[in-house]
This record gives structure tokens, sequence and C-alpha cells, in this order.
């Protein structure tokens, strides 16, 4: 796993080099910025606008100076190397973007990163790596719970949340009562995991991998 | 996407006097709409207020017995609020049956009103579109109409709003609470509140320049069995093609809106003195002057069908 400033000749690190280069020197042109803040009408313009914003992910620190424009992914992934979600489509529609925020999950794709000031954003990341995997990660193994894997760290960051909603009396959809707990059916995780798309066709995996976590049978 | 300057408002008097004091500037809430629109430089606004800030984030009892929602209470929050669910569970269904998981956690109450269509001719930025750029022409009269609308529309933009919660919110007689740039607070009963197209189908709302919304009040519960049927696509996480919202008394009266059909939440209450005599009667005069297209003529039975089933559903 990559570490911010821990750059080895990879493909990957190439690119984010190049991706940093570019950030870097769109931050250099001069801009009004904070200035704006509170002035009157700034014109249209084409210049970009830098803000600043702190938050944590996984549990770390940080503070970082944006392009105003740069969305919540794009600050884990192209800022701080942080390249478990996924950009799928950019639109909030494919759910790979998934992350938590605060604990509940959100598509990070359309979301500024200039707005999660405060924020504790846990990505595929913080719920386990490889050698101390989450239940859920490890139930998607187990399950064979992917094909291609590109959707599964939005796909696993979602279900965590789903199992959290259902606990606290969310109702879906499907919900056949709206004022009694929401049961664990195949039906309700189907509905609830609706927002991440999977190319590959591993539904039926991904809703056992949930169920088993779950503590049901599938 | 166009570069913007950011401000976080401190209230929502401040965050509606910003707003006419930057040409330009747009509120930001959830997002997931705007962004959307931003990137697609569809949205592109100079300036961003974030009103995320503004503790407009409770459902509350107000001392007559109605439910004030927070402009900013999330999607997820409300169809979840037990007194939704028990009072209101036509609102509750009906945000449940709206976009996905992931998009209810952001999206918020005030966000969703003031979403934009989505016809594919305002979202091909290719193509003429009124709404989109005001005098253009319209792409979709002609082009591909089955998402469209077929009533309200104009010789302008047969674009449909795509809110489920919009319509339970018709059916309930919301009112909608805004400030204005002076300070002034004014409430808008939701039947006014979205404008048909006409000839500036660019103009969606009654709201005036940098006009805020604070809350939604829903009046007292008024009982009965409450219902939303949302046909579409598929079986979650897609567009309305015909939604019926009702609430349906023992006696047979009720109420009843539509989504997917115009270019504002659907109800005309003169046609809900037809529910006792069934689903036929009632869409007669509630669809009446109707003008589809022949891709979309199929909402008409459609709505049909949905009432009828809504109605026995209601029946038990």
């Amino acid at each position: 796993m990559h570490q911010p400033g821990d750059l080895d000749v990879t493909r990957r690190g190439v690119l984010m080099g190049t991706a940093a280069t570019i950030a870097l020197t769109a931050g250099s042109f001069p801009v009004p910025a904070e200035a704006a803040i509170g002035d009157a009408a700034p014109q249209q313009t084409l210049t970009p606008v830098t803000s600043t914003v702190s938050f944590t992910v996984n549990g770390r620190d940080h503070d970082l100076t944006l392009d105003t424009r740069t969305t919540l992914l794009d600050a884990l992934r192209e800022q701080l190397h942080v390249t478990g979600p996924k950009k799928g489509c950019d639109h909030g529609q494919c759910g790979a973007c998934t992350v938590l925020v605060d604990g509940r999950r959100i598509n990070s794709c359309l979301s500024l990163a200039v707005m999660h000031q405060g924020d504790s954003i846990t990505t595929i990341e913080g719920l386990g790596m490889p050698d101390r995997m989450h239940p859920m990660q490890a139930a998607f193994v187990k399950h064979d719970g992917y094909q291609c894997g590109y959707c599964t760290p939005g796909q696993i960051c979602s279900a965590v949340a789903v199992l959290k909603e259902i606990e606290a009396g969310i109702p879906s959809h499907v919900s056949a009562d709206l004022m009694a707990a929401p049961k664990l059916t195949a039906d309700e995780l189907r509905e609830r995991m609706s927002g991440n798309i999977c190319r590959c066709g591993a539904y039926s995996n991904i809703v056992d991998a949930i169920t088993e976590v779950a503590g049901r049978e599938a | 996407m166009k570069p913007f300057s950011y401000e976080r408002a401190g209230s929502p008097a401040e965050a509606a006097a910003a707003a006419v004091r930057t040409p330009g500037a747009k509120f930001i809430a959830g997002g997931t709409n705007l962004l959307d629109l931003m990137k697609l430089e569809i949205e592109t606004p100079v300036h961003l207020i974030d009103v995320n800030g503004l503790s407009l984030d409770k459902v509350e009892p107000t001392p007559d017995g109605a439910l004030r929602i927070g402009a900013l209470v999330r999607n997820t929050d409300l169809a979840a609020d037990e007194r939704v669910r028990r009072d209101y569970g036509v609102l509750s269904r009906a945000l449940l049956a709206g976009a996905s998981g992931q998009l209810r956690n952001k999206a918020t109450t005030a966000g969703n009103l003031l979403q934009r269509t989505r016809c594919p001719y305002f979202y091909d930025t290719a193509q003429p579109c009124n709404k989109r750029r005001p005098g253009s022409g319209c792409a979709a009269i002609g082009g591909f109409s089955r998402q469209l609308a077929v009533i309200g529309g104009s010789e302008a933009c047969i674009a449909t709003h795509p809110s489920d919660m919009a319509v339970a919110m018709r059916v309930l007689d919301a009112a909608v609470e805004t400030v204005r740039p002076d300070g002034a607070a004014r409430s808008i009963p939701i039947a006014e509140f979205h404008r048909l197209p006409g000839d500036t189908p660019h103009i969606e709302t009654v709201l005036e320049p940098g006009e805020l919304i604070t809350a939604v009040t829903l009046p007292r519960p008024v009982g009965g069995t409450h219902i939303y049927h949302k046909v579409r696509d598929r079986a979650s996480y897609a567009f309305a093609l015909v939604a019926v919202a009702a609430v349906v008394q023992p006696d047979g009266s009720g109420r009843v809106a539509l989504g997917g059909v115009a270019h504002k939440p659907w109800r005309v209450e003169a046609a809900e003195a037809e529910m006792p005599k069934g689903a036929k009667a009632v869409t007669a005069q509630l669809l009446a002057g109707a003008k589809p297209t022949p891709e979309n003529a199929f909402k008409l039975p459609l709505v049909e069908r949905t009432l009828g089933s809504v109605l026995a559903e209601a029946k038990g």
C-alpha cells in the first residue's frame, strides 16, 4: 500500500506524480482565494480558486489546500494517494467511490472536498488491510463477491453501512411495515445496495457475503 | 467544471444577502444534483454559498400540531423520522423510492425540491434546450420523449420534475418556508411553489433571486391510508415513469397527486371528488387536457392502472 509521499516507480506512482504536478501548476495561478469570501461580486473568471480544508482520513489528520472544484474522491486519490475509492461514472450513479463520512455512506465523487471541514472519512483502507481484514472484506473473499474487483471497495463500504442502517431501524423501499424493525432479507439487501453497480454481475455472491456478516444463513 | 469561489454562510439571512450580492452565486447543500450538473457545465456558478452549517437540520413539531422539517434534513433522516413514518407515511415511502442509499444520505429536503429535470436534452449540451439555454428551442419535442411530460407542458418545454418527495408533499399540502435577502420570511404553499414551463421553462419555482428555503411544514396529520406507488424501468434506483401518491380515508374519499407526468407535482383537487367512483373517473379529470407524445401516450393508461392498484390496496 502506498502512503502519501511514498512514490516508488510503478505505473500508478508515475501517474500519481503526474497528477500531483498538474495540481501544483494549477495551484500556482494567482487566485482571489480567501479574499473572495465576504467581498462583493467575484467576476466570472477562468482562474482556479483555492481554499483550505482539514479532515481525517482513516484516523489520520490532513490539512489541504485545494482547488475549490476538487471532489472528495479526487482529494483522496490524487492528493492523499488513498486509491481504494474508485472513480467509475463520476456522477453518483455507480457507487464505486463510496466512502463513509462520520459513519454514513456517500458518493465521494458528488461532494466537494472543501465541504468536509472537520469530518472523519473512512475508506476501504480504513476498514481493513490484507493482513487484518474487516469481516465484510473476508466475507467478500470467501463468497467470491467480485470478479474484476473495481467496484468492490465501494460495495464493501456500502455493505458495512447498510448493516448499520438496518440496525438503526432505517426503513427501505421494500420494507413492508414502516413502523416495524427492518428485516435482514435478501430483498432488503438488494434494494439497499442498488446504488452500487457491479458490471461483472457478482450480485448474488455479494448478497451471500453480506448475509453471512449479518449473522444469518444465505 | 468552471472555477468558483466558496464561502460558508453564517446565517440564513446572511446566505440570502450574499446570494444577491454575488451575481452567478448559488447555494450548495447536499450537492448531489448541483455538482453533477457543474461537472457537465450545465450549471456554472461563479460562487458557491455552503449552507450546511446553518442548523436547519431538525424535524420539530409546531405548537399547532404541524411538523416543521428543516431545509437541511437529509432524505434518509426524514424518511426514518418516527413521526413521518407514523403520520405522513406517503412521504417516507416517496423518499425511499428515490435515488440510492448514498444519495439519500446527502440529499436535503430543500435541495430535493429544487432539483433539475432529467430530460435527456437538458443534459445534452450539444442540443437546444429552452431550460438550459433560454430561446434555443426544445429538442425533446419530436425527440425521444418516453420519460417526458404528458400534461401541463408548453411549446417551449415538456420536461418533468424528477422528485418523488415533492409529490408526497403536494398531496400533504406542505408549505415551503423561506427567507429573502432583506431578511423577511414567507411561506409558500407547495401547490404554488413549482411553475409550469410556459415560455420561461428556465424559471422553475416562484423563489426570488437570493431567496433561501429554511423549512418545509406539513400540516396536522390527516389520517387515512398512505400509499406511494412508483412505476419505473427497473425495480430500484430509477426515475419514475409514473408515480401516484395517495391518502385514502376509510370512506373512500381522499387525495391523489402524480409524479413523472408534468413539470411539477400534478394534483387536481376537483378530481378527488371522484375517488369513491374509482380510478377511471379520477384519472379522467386528473389528466383532462393531457397532450402526450406518441412515445409517452402509454402514461395515460398507466396512471389509471397505477391509481387502480393504489385504491385496491387502500381497501385492503
